[in-house]
């Protein structure tokens, strides 16, 4: 297995302290500057940013590839829905809360299965335990709505202290769009904590070298598990964020057809850096969007631009980049 | 006693479709430790050219010929493996599993929308194939001709692959291959000519079972993703490269299928990963499978 200049996490440098502040700014600033539908986009790509981020845990950092992260967003998002149905609660730290738990207890009885395994069993065994919550959303439908699949009106935010304005999307391009914005600074501030403690370090051995992680004493089974918990928590986080701005959840998040974008995301944006699957959500959304928008095969698109990816820029946008700059910078 | 018998039959008849499709994904995995998440579509391919193909010459063939044209499903979807594995897959092995397995996702997406690129949103279907057959009455049971002649190709496929692979010298060196690439190449075998073959086989089965399966069920646009999930199912629970595993493996799920349809439609598919989850437990590389 060869790994292209598989990265050391290093610390936080004044330089990129100042881009990820600047990258900030440009966010706060733009719903002021964006139309509508522009800045509702944006909220999906930084919420499909935190599932991504989540994603590369494991992939980019543990070095499992899971094809099974659509049930963990979808646990996410049902959860919301289901608390809604079920408890009449509309407050949205009760559905980032239940979102986030329930992604971790999906998390918790797959990754009993799937961490015994590695490589492309890995994959399967994810692609395959997630197909199991897909079939019961479609089938259940008397407590899941099936394919119609539940509505979710517009949260409390804050405890109450922000009711849903009057004018739905007015709300969400506004209210929602900082809220989702907050939580993901703070996803992304968490992510890196991680990934500089010891917890994250080791990971990166087991990735690059599991026989000599396992001699130096790192107990790889549960690291991976561990991995595994936090992966889905993140993803999940990502569902119940999502749910609110979709404004319904039916099983098609569910399907492993979505799990297949979280990783088109994390490899088009780059897996082998920290920022590279946030920037892929982000434009993943757009391309997909745009797609979607100018022909009936979109997905004819995705899939040349996927191909094109893997055989020749296979370090992604964020890879790609840096390459470039490097080679700039020499000159 | 009827209900049994038609159980029976039933469960054979998933299970022959289920092995045309989860032999070519062992197959390929077993020589080229490559997990085809594209094989699915392949399966469709075939569906959707002999539903087409029928469809051209049903008015004036005689139905004895109309079932040869099945192959021409097959074929087609094997001349789509031979053509993918050296342009798509090729330039990959040296790379890392993941972006093999990644490039297969991207050949599923293009597959699944050039099918409806050429044949629209509609489904495709060969009714006159299946109706030909009529009904047969065994044991008490009245059961469809045509699901009995989809359990004999199942079977003559089984036994024929079989043949090919431990009764063939070209077998011999498809499983010096599976079990060591280099130490064959060492000795003269031409590995990549042998990828192309294997995988052109692989193509050709699931063509086979997309095909055969089509008067009954349609040529359908996400017919292949579904097939495909099913078709992980039966080689997890048989073991990933192993030909037997995949015989043994849709017979189960084709049992329980059809068990499932009855008695727990609901829950079918959660029972069916419940019993991939046990296996896995019990043996971790499936009933068959090298550790």
């Amino acid at each position: 297995m060869t790994s292209p200049a598989a990265p050391r996490e290093r610390p936080l440098t004044p330089r990129k302290l100042l881009a990820a502040g600047l990258g900030l700014v440009v966010l706060l600033a733009l719903p002021t500057v964006l139309p509508t539908f522009q800045t509702l986009q944006v909220s999906y790509g930084l919420i499909f940013g935190i599932a991504a981020l989540g994603f590369n845990l494991l992939l980019g950092y543990t070095g499992l590839l899971s094809f099974g992260h659509s049930a963990f967003f979808g646990a996410g998002a049902y959860m919301a829905a289901f608390l809604v149905k079920y408890a009449g609660v509309t407050s949205m730290e009760a559905f980032l809360a239940a979102g986030v738990l329930a992604a971790f207890a999906t998390a918790a009885v797959f990754g009993v299965v799937c961490v015994r395994y590695t490589r492309i069993f890995f994959s399967i065994l994810a692609l395959a335990l997630s197909q199991v919550l897909w079939s019961l959303a479609l089938k259940l439908f008397w407590v899941t709505g099936g394919t119609d699949g539940l509505r979710v009106p517009t949260p409390t935010l804050l405890a109450g202290a922000l009711a849903p304005a009057a004018d739905k999307t007015a709300f969400l391009v506004h209210r929602y769009y900082y809220y989702v914005l907050a939580v993901f600074v703070l996803a992304v501030a968490v992510m890196w904590v991680i990934l500089h403690s010891p917890f994250g370090t080791a990971l990166q051995a087991i990735r690059d070298n599991e026989v000599r992680a396992e001699f130096v004493g790192v107990q790889v089974r549960r690291y991976r598990y561990v991995a595994f918990l936090v992966s889905g928590a993140f993803t999940g986080l990502a569902g119940a964020l999502w749910v609110p701005l979709n404004g319904l959840t039916t099983p098609d998040i569910l399907y492993w057809p979505f799990s297949g974008k979280i990783v088109f995301m994390a490899v088009l944006g780059g897996f082998r850096t920290f920022w590279g699957p946030i920037v892929g959500a982000i434009v993943f959304n757009y391309l997909e969007t745009w797609a979607v928008g100018f022909t009936v095969y979109w997905q004819l698109v995705l899939g040349l631009i996927l191909v094109a990816l893997v055989l020749a820029m296979p370090t992604g946008l964020a890879g790609t980049a840096s390459l470039l700059a490097a080679r700039l910078w020499r000159r | 006693m009827d209900t049994l018998v038609i159980q029976i039959l039933n469960s054979l008849f998933y299970a022959s479709i289920l092995f045309l499709i989860a032999c070519g994904l062992t197959l390929v995995y077993g020589v080229m430790r490559i997990v085809n998440m594209a094989h699915g579509n392949l399966y469709a391919v075939g569906a959707y050219v002999a539903a087409w193909i029928i469809g051209l010459v049903a008015g004036w063939m005689p139905s004895a010929g109309l079932f040869l044209l099945i192959l021409v499903g097959a074929a087609a979807a094997a001349f789509a493996g031979a053509v993918l594995e050296p342009t798509m897959l090729r330039p990959l092995y040296r790379r890392a599993e993941e972006y093999q397995l990644l490039i297969t996702f991207g050949l599923l997406l293009i597959l699944e929308d050039l099918l409806r690129l050429v044949w629209g949103p509609h489904p495709l279907t060969a009714s006159a194939l299946s109706d030909t057959l009529g009904s047969f009455t065994l044991l008490g049971a009245t059961y469809p001709g045509y699901n009995l002649f989809v359990i004999a190709v199942g079977g003559a496929a089984a036994a024929l692959l079989w043949a090919l692979v431990y009764r063939t010298r070209f077998g011999v060196m498809l499983r010096a291959t599976s079990q060591d690439m280099r130490m064959a190449a060492a000795l003269g075998i031409n590995v990549k000519q042998v990828y192309v073959q294997a995988f052109t086989i692989g193509c050709f089965m699931a063509g086979l079972g997309g095909a055969v399966v089509m008067p009954i069920s349609g040529a359908v646009l996400g017919m292949g993703v579904d097939a495909l999930i099913l078709a992980f199912v039966v080689v997890v629970i048989g073991g990933l490269g192993s030909l037997e595993g995949a015989l043994v493996g849709a017979l189960i799920v084709g049992a329980v299928r059809t068990l499932g349809i009855t008695y727990f439609a609901e829950i079918e598919l959660a029972v069916l990963y419940l019993i991939a989850a046990v296996v896995l437990f019990v043996r971790p590389a499936g009933l068959f499978g090298r550790a």
